[in-house]
């Protein structure tokens, strides 16, 4: 008796905060929108998107340089982070031994849990003074926000495809092993394919973090707005945009941000729907 | 005296001839002083009750326990002549000359073709042409080529049970081996597969020394030559399967074969 009506009220409490979240959610996306939809129609999506110039002062609002920005951010983050976090991950999972496994990855796991402001000061005393004299230019660029974002995503990254690699049945490795294959072989053959979705998806979640990380950026990047020619160059991206000016902007130009919100929030979505159908696609084969 | 006793049981032209082998797993001894062969186009059956240590004689034969930590060995296994567990032995050479299949089949979520062909690539077989030939042969060869319809891309995990078990089959003969080991090869199957799997295997009896692991005492007496019989990590009883079911020397195989002794 005392039971289920325990049942009915934790059922209920869970329902509400359920609720609740898809609420927040919902009001958070109303509000964007609101807020970002009258400059899009002002300025004209076009001109929105694809204008290179972004010169508030003037009435001027293309976000073209930091969509730019963003991409070849986070692709330069994706490509240092994918390969050394899987290689981090398929070391552990299948060369390591269990104790020392354990002991990396939740060392691994920690680096996420530091604040990334503290990235971005790492990278601004290290990183940046290392590209400016070794590489020339101002040190802040595409490159210095590609490596401090790359580490950054690195914990999700080993840990995900970690985690994707211990779910292949250990009757794999024996079944390569009897075939005479190496531990190295039975990974590039059979391995790394059977774990391909959950690596995927660790790439994918990676790629929404480095999408989405802000405070790190802008302490390394430069937040030039214009188009970065080559990778040394200042970049500022879409996350950047709106937390460099969100502080002091007032009118079409609050709003103009908001529509960079507007931008932001369907890339991400995007990035989920393909992250759902390759993971469903991976795993139905 | 012990060399000399081994010396006269087992026949010099047996494919392997086990002599005194041991095997330990830390400090417990898992396999004692086996001694035993292994004849060229025969079927042997390996009974015995459960962790009798059926299982890691068998692992035995193509070195499947030398990964395991704290596994030591004293012995012989002689393949062609040759100590397997010798100085000097590749053992992906051994693995190509001794397949194995599993008690549940070992089906990557690869195609069918790729399932065969990855024991091709380990032996550095990258050849295109050679890599299809060799798969279609292995495939037609435990008759598996005619259901797939000429579709060796198919996902192999879409296969019945059976025709995964007929697959990993195809695997472990696609090099070409001198040596099947299969450890309980049907007790995943259903009645009709695993009648499949063994008239497969009298099929495959031709050419390959075949070794099988079974808990299903009517498959031993109908599907097999000889028959070992495993207690407590010993070798109890071996010989012409007939001889083994009609006439036991030992009250212990006649007790397990008669279901007295589970
Ligand atoms: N990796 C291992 N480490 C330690 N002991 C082991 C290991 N593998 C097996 N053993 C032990 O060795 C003995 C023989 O095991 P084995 O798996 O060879 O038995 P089996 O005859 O194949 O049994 P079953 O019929 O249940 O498959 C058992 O007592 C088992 O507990
Ligand atoms: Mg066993």
């Amino acid at each position: 008796m005392k039971r289920s009506q325990n049942e009915r009220v934790a059922e209920l409490t869970l329902s509400l905060v359920a609720l609740g979240s898809l609420g927040i959610l919902t009001l958070i996306t109303v509000f964007i929108f609101k807020e970002g939809l009258p400059a899009l129609k002002e300025i004209g999506l076009w001109e929105f998107i694809g204008g290179t110039r972004w010169v508030p002062s003037k009435k001027i609002f293309g976000i073209f340089p930091m969509l730019v920005g963003s991409f070849m951010v986070t692709g330069g983050a994706l490509a240092i982070g994918i390969p050394l976090g899987l290689g981090c991950a398929v070391y552990l999972s299948e060369f390591s031994s269990p104790g020392v496994a354990r002991l990396l990855k939740s060392m691994i796991e920690l680096l996420a849990g530091i604040p990334s402001v503290v990235f971005g000061f790492i990278g601004l005393t290290v990183v940046v003074p290392f590209i400016r004299t070794y590489f020339g230019g101002p040190g802040f660029s595409v490159l210095a926000s590609s490596i401090v974002l790359g580490l950054m995503i690195l914990p999700t990254m080993v840990s995900v495809s970690y985690d994707a690699l211990r779910a292949v049945p250990e009757s794999y490795r024996d079944g390569m092993m009897a075939v005479g294959a190496t531990r190295w072989q039975a990974v590039r053959m059979v391995i790394l394919p059977s774990a391909r979705s959950g690596i995927l998806a660790a790439a994918i979640l990676a790629t929404g973090r480095a999408m989405g990380e802000t405070m790190a950026v802008i302490m390394v990047a430069g937040n030039a707005t214009a188009v970065p020619e080559s990778l040394l160059d200042p970049v500022r991206t879409l996350t950047s945009n709106i937390a460099l000016e969100m502080g002091y902007s007032a009118g079409i130009h609050r709003q103009a941000l908001f529509a960079t919100g507007i931008v932001l929030f369907f890339l991400v979505t995007v990035l989920n729907l393909i992250a759902h159908a390759a993971v469903r696609g991976g795993s139905g084969r | 005296m012990e060399e000399n006793r081994s010396a006269i049981l087992i026949p010099e032209t047996a494919k392997i001839r086990v002599k005194d082998f041991n095997l330990y797993y830390g400090g417990f001894h898992a396999l004692k002083d086996i001694t035993v062969s292994f004849e060229k186009n025969a079927i042997t059956a390996v009974i015995g009750p459960s962790g009798c240590g059926k299982s890691t004689f068998l692992r035995s034969i193509n070195r499947m326990n030398d990964t395991i930590k704290g596994v030591s060995t004293r012995g012989q296994i002689l393949l062609d002549g040759k100590d397997i567990y010798g100085p000097g032995v590749d053992v992906t050479w051994l693995r190509s000359r001794v397949g194995m299949v599993f008690q549940r089949p070992v089906v990557f979520p690869l195609s069918v073709f790729d399932n065969v062909a990855c024991a091709l690539r380990v032996q550095g077989i990258t050849d295109r042409t050679l890599l299809s030939d060799i798969v279609e042969e292995s495939l037609k060869a435990v008759d598996l080529w005619d259901e797939l319809k000429g579709n060796p891309k198919q996902p192999a995990l879409s296969l019945s049970l059976g025709n995964q078990q007929k697959l990993c089959i195809a695997r472990a003969i696609s090099t070409r081996p001198d040596v099947i080991l299969l450890d309980e090869p049907c007790s995943a199957l259903d009645p009709i597969a695993t009648l499949r799997i063994e008239e497969l295997m009298w099929t495959l009896r031709e050419k390959y020394t075949i070794v099988i692991v079974t808990h299903n005492m009517q498959q031993a007496a109908r599907a097999s030559d000889y028959t070992i019989f495993m207690l407590d990590g010993q070798l109890v009883e071996w010989g012409p399967t007939r001889d083994i079911f009609t006439n036991p020397k030992d009250r212990r195989t006649e007790g397990y074969i008669t279901g007295k002794l589970a």
